[in-house]
């Protein structure tokens, strides 16, 4: 079963405004894109369960010219509140490189 | 902003770097400037570094290094007969924020022996602005965060507006030389004076969008810091400002995606940038051609942004090696963790109010806190943070206090003598201050671009004075 880093070339996260966190993950070519840009795998329950975020707001874009899809959902968390462990969200896509895409 | 039939174009905009005091190029300047730039223009802040440089007013870069890359820009432009323009002076655009980079410009002004025209725009709003705007119905929440009230606005140190391109060109208009703006968006400063001379404005916004960032659009980031942006009629052309640097239709296209929710969609101040049907073409090995871009007139609107100080934290920081540690390294969080809330209750009780105390244990899961999978191997050794959250400064670090002997000497089950963890500092404790967060996540409607905005114009002559 193929897990994320296996069929991307690049995985990254970064806040998108104090609120929001965008991933965006750039698949090793059209043939993975076309396969796992639409995976129940990355859908919003993942992303619920892996960042405690509401799966009502989680939105995904997908990119075919960049054999991209961008997901960006809300922080759970206030950025640079008092449990921050990462202000900048940029290492919060590691999470995501093990998800198996079936 | 409607006079693009007559637009004959193309207008260069010189960015020199991602962000002011980020360390712009004096060759690349020289080169921009040489190709034709009309105009220097480089945003100076963000909110991505968190809530504290609003809410404080201060910068997150070092004042030598401001003043480093604004006496390059504004020799270079001086010499060009060129104007720069500024975006979120000073990191957060606040009133204090502009303030700083003022009194830096003014002293390089004096320090070059020239005398720039310099306008200021602050957008800094009053608590009582910001609620009398929501009182007649003109704030909307963005999600996720809900309606606006005034124990919200109350909490807020600091709140700016992020200005539009309308203040700088207005500005520009009067006969500024530097136009150093409070907040603003990122785009609307790039695309300010294209707008001015009448340039379309989908190439415009989204040359703005694509260069706000600098070099970061490029191949070889790390080989260069700016970017030549050439609007034209038809779209724009976006080249690297160093000349061993490239750009592809990669590089440049997949900046739209850079810290953005939306990859084809971008909400400004009077519209929306739509990059759906955009097009990105190499039209050289340096230079990638981009037409396509569309702008959707809205309402005018500014976002908000409020920053607050709330409670206070106190720090301590051990670096462990010790073998019985890092084979069990989340029985010992669990067990230290239970044994600092039990110590401060028994020693401090109530007057330690609603603490919070977190261990994050660098080398192993700081970053998540959550569990490791099982079998990972023990690393070589930990970093372990304390961080300690009360109300008050002084109960913050009497909380650490309190906990210092079992976060200095906590034994395992099979310790034989007591374990001393390796403290880097005396005091072990550091007093951290408060906790800064962004509390606005609100549009705030404007009958007119200016309405929010007060523009001010330095008087050298008082400045070098003062």
């Amino acid at each position: 079963m193929a897990k994320v880093s296996d069929v991307c070339r690049l995985v990254r996260s970064k806040n998108a405004g104090p609120f929001w966190v965008t991933v965006d993950l750039f698949f090793d070519g059209a043939d993975s894109f076309r396969r796992y840009a639409g995976s129940e795998a990355l859908g919003p329950e993942t992303f619920a369960r892996l960042y405690g975020t509401d799966p009502a707001l989680v939105k995904r874009f997908p990119v075919e010219r960049l054999n991209m899809i961008k997901i960006s959902y809300p922080r759970s968390s206030p950025q640079g509140g008092m449990v921050e462990r990462d202000l900048h969200c940029g290492q919060q896509y590691v999470r995501l490189l093990d998800v198996e895409l079936g | 902003m409607t006079g693009q039939t007559h637009f004959d174009g193309p207008i260069k905009v010189l960015v020199p770097t991602g962000s002011l005091g980020a360390g712009a190029r004096e060759e690349e300047v020289r080169h921009g400037i040489a190709q034709g730039a009309h105009v220097i223009a480089t945003d100076a802040g963000s909110t991505d570094s968190g809530a504290a440089y609003l809410a404080l007013g201060i910068s997150k870069n070092n004042k030598g290094a401001v003043k480093r890359d604004l006496t390059i820009l504004m020799k270079a432009a001086h010499e060009a007969k060129i104007p720069i323009v500024v975006g979120t002076s000073g990191q957060a655009g606040g009133d204090r924020n502009l303030d700083w980079t003022r009194d830096i410009a003014v002293e390089v002004a004096r320090e070059l022996g020239i005398r720039p025209k310099i306008a200021l725009l602050y957008s800094e709003l009053s608590k009582e602005t910001v609620k009398a705007k929501n009182a007649a119905g003109r704030v909307r929440p963005l999600p996720p965060v809900g309606s606006l009230d005034d124990a919200t606005v109350d909490a807020c140190d600091h709140i700016v507006a992020a200005m539009g391109p309308e203040p700088f060109i207005a500005a520009l208009q009067a006969g500024a030389d530097i136009v150093l703006g409070g907040r603003t968006t990122d785009t609307a400063v790039l695309a300010c004076y294209p707008l001015m001379k009448g340039a379309p404005l989908g190439p415009a916004w989204h040359a703005g969008k694509i260069g706000e960032c600098g070099a970061q659009c490029t191949i070889k980031t790390v080989d260069g810091s700016g970017v030549l942006l050439s609007i034209h009629a038809d779209g724009f052309d976006v080249e690297p400002l160093s000349t061993v640097n490239t750009c592809t239709p990669h590089s440049v296209s997949a900046h739209m995606l850079y810290e953005n929710s939306d990859p084809f969609l971008l909400t400004e101040p009077g519209g929306v940038l739509d990059v759906t049907e955009a097009d990105y073409q190499q039209v050289n090995e340096r230079i990638v051609r981009v037409t396509g871009s569309a702008w959707r007139p809205r309402p005018y609107t500014m976002k908000l942004e409020g920053a607050s100080s709330g409670r206070f934290q106190t720090v301590m920081l051990v670096g462990i090696q010790d073998p019985i540690v890092l084979r069990n390294l989340d029985a010992f969080h669990d067990r230290m963790l239970d044994r600092l809330y039990h110590r401060v209750r028994t020693t401090i009780g109530e007057a330690a109010g609603d603490f919070h105390i977190s261990l994050r244990l660098y080398g192993w899961n700081a970053v998540t806190g959550e569990k490791v999978p099982e079998g990972t191997p023990p690393p070589r050794e930990v970093g372990v943070l304390f961080v300690a959250t009360a109300d008050t400064q002084e109960m913050a670090t009497q909380i650490a206090k309190a906990c210092n002997p079992w976060f200095f000497h906590m034994y395992m089950p099979e310790h034989e003598e007591m374990p001393s963890y390796g403290f880097a500092f005396t005091p072990a404790d550091i007093e951290r201050g408060p906790v800064y967060e962004f509390r606005l996540n609100h549009v705030v409607e404007c009958d007119d671009p200016m309405e929010l905005v007060r523009t001010v114009w330095v008087d050298l002559d008082r400045a070098e004075a003062a």
